[in-house]
């Protein structure tokens, strides 16, 4: 029998988790990483979503010190971060993060330097919000395996 | 005979709770099915086998070992844990290169008995049974390294799966052309990979009943992609018939295409095409993407994402 607190817990998780659908911040992806973690892979999606903390960060550095460039702007190492980024971005279910790379990837491919500069700082928006929003989902989810004083996951009765 | 999906939407409740969801049943469809391997890691997925293959009685004990190759490290963690949970042995390389280090590929002398060639069974060492790669890849594409794969007299039998985040028709024609056997757009999902086994089982039996080479020789790319699309149609029925009802939850995006759909059973013609389908309308099988492709449309998976935009790499 759950205890009170992991049970709301497990609504916050889910009220939080219904949020992020709704404004798109996530998508249906994210729920097949979450299907995907079980007994032999408990830490699964934190696992892959810091992996994805990693590269983001990397790739969202080398675009802004491209843009910074004056000279002359790499356009196509732009589109190569792009890709990069949309893929892993695509590939957890950061919908929102994954549409402005698109949008990004537009003014790439038109040498917009205003543009990218623009969607740049959209995309480090967007990125910085679906980071601590995971962090807070992972905060929840910590606090439960805890909680439950059993081995991770959780077994409900 | 009408039974109703609710949308399951608890972390973690979804493997461990028994929840008691009503499958919506549009027939012939089956929405959102998914492996028993959820609740028993060890278990193989059974659903997608039908049964055809359980009158072989191949599948047994011994492990299907996918090489997996692609640039991403996301991407390889993410098709490395669903090939696992499919019970598969897996490899996962970054690039072509080291792949056909891996899989023994001579480019100085392809007859060269390799190490991961089906037909050498003196050579054990490493057996893959199936090659999944991403397309694009620096230095070495996916369709170079599916070209090799294919021009290998040691490795031209095993069979090879292309992904890719893209949807561009003419890159989808090209690699089945060159004898790929599947093209799965990207992100891969759990419905993609139970697609592999009836190739790794196809190309077992190839092997065990030592067929001379051109018995295995490749066919008509044209006829080929008749046969395989005949053999999904036969194993969506097969399997549609031989699973029983399971518990599975469902996506947002799921159940709002299920309740868009009329509770109405389907007129004989339009069941006839619908059967051309795959039994899961949002989770695209290639069995859509090759017909979406012959027909020229871009499959329903991809127009969320892009918005109509399809780009040319």
């Amino acid at each position: 029998m759950l205890g009170f607190g992991a049970d709301r817990l497990r609504a916050d998780m889910n009220r939080l988790l219904a949020l992020l659908f709704h404004q798109g911040i996530l998508d249906e992806q994210f729920l097949q990483l979450q299907q995907l973690e079980d007994e032999s892979s408990p830490n699964f999606v934190s696992e892959v979503v810091n992996i994805y903390f990693q590269e983001s960060e990397r790739l969202l550095k080398n675009l802004r010190a491209l843009l910074i460039e004056r000279e002359l702007t790499d356009y196509k190492k732009m589109g190569n971060h792009l890709n990069q980024l949309m893929g892993s971005s695509s590939s957890i279910g950061a919908n929102r993060v994954r549409n402005v790379c698109i949008a990004f990837r537009a003014n790439s491919e038109q040498n917009n330097r205003a543009g990218c500069l623009g969607t740049l700082e959209v995309l480090e928006h967007e990125y910085c919000y679906l980071k601590s929003k995971l962090h807070e989902l992972f905060q929840i989810e910590q606090q439960r395996v805890l909680g439950a004083g059993v081995r991770y996951p959780m077994h409900q009765n | 005979m009408w039974i109703l999906v609710g949308l399951c939407f608890q972390y973690k409740a979804i493997i461990s709770s028994h929840l008691h969801l009503l499958l919506l049943l549009h027939p012939p469809f089956f929405i959102s099915l998914r492996p028993l391997s959820e609740k028993s890691p060890s278990s193989s997925p059974s659903l997608c086998m039908g049964s055809s293959v359980a009158a072989m009685g191949m599948v047994s004990d011994s492990k299907f070992h996918v090489l997996a190759v692609d640039d991403s490290v996301i991407d390889r963690k993410l098709i490395e844990r669903l090939l696992k949970t499919s019970s598969y042995q897996v490899t996962t390389v970054d690039s072509g290169s080291k792949a056909l280090e891996f899989l023994g590929y001579d480019s100085g002398n392809n007859s060269i008995p390799s190490l991961a060639s089906n037909h050498h069974h003196h050579h054990q060492e490493v057996d893959v049974n199936l090659v999944i790669t991403d397309y694009c890849m620096p230095e070495m594409t996916g369709y170079d390294l599916l070209k090799k794969i294919k021009g290998s007299k040691a490795l031209r039998n095993i069979p090879v799966v292309i992904m890719s985040s893209e949807n561009v028709p003419a890159r989808i024609n090209r690699c089945l052309e060159e004898g790929a056997e599947e093209f799965f757009l990207k992100p891969v999902r759990l419905s993609d990979v139970n697609r592999l086994r009836p190739h790794m089982l196809k190309t077992k039996l190839k092997t065990s009943e030592e067929q001379p080479d051109s018995a295995s020789q490749p066919q008509a790319p044209e006829q080929q992609q008749h046969e395989q699309h005949e053999q999904h149609e036969q194993h969506e029925q097969e399997r549609l018939r031989s699973i029983p009802l399971q518990v599975v939850p469902t996506s947002l995006q799921d159940q709002d295409r299920l309740l868009s759909v009329p509770l109405l059973p389907t007129l004989p013609q339009e069941q006839e095409q619908l059967q051309i389908l795959p039994p899961t309308p949002p989770q695209q099988s290639n069995n859509n993407k090759r017909k979406a492709m012959e027909d020229g449309l871009s499959p329903d998976r991809t127009r969320p994402r892009y918005n109509g935009i399809t780009t040319m790499v």
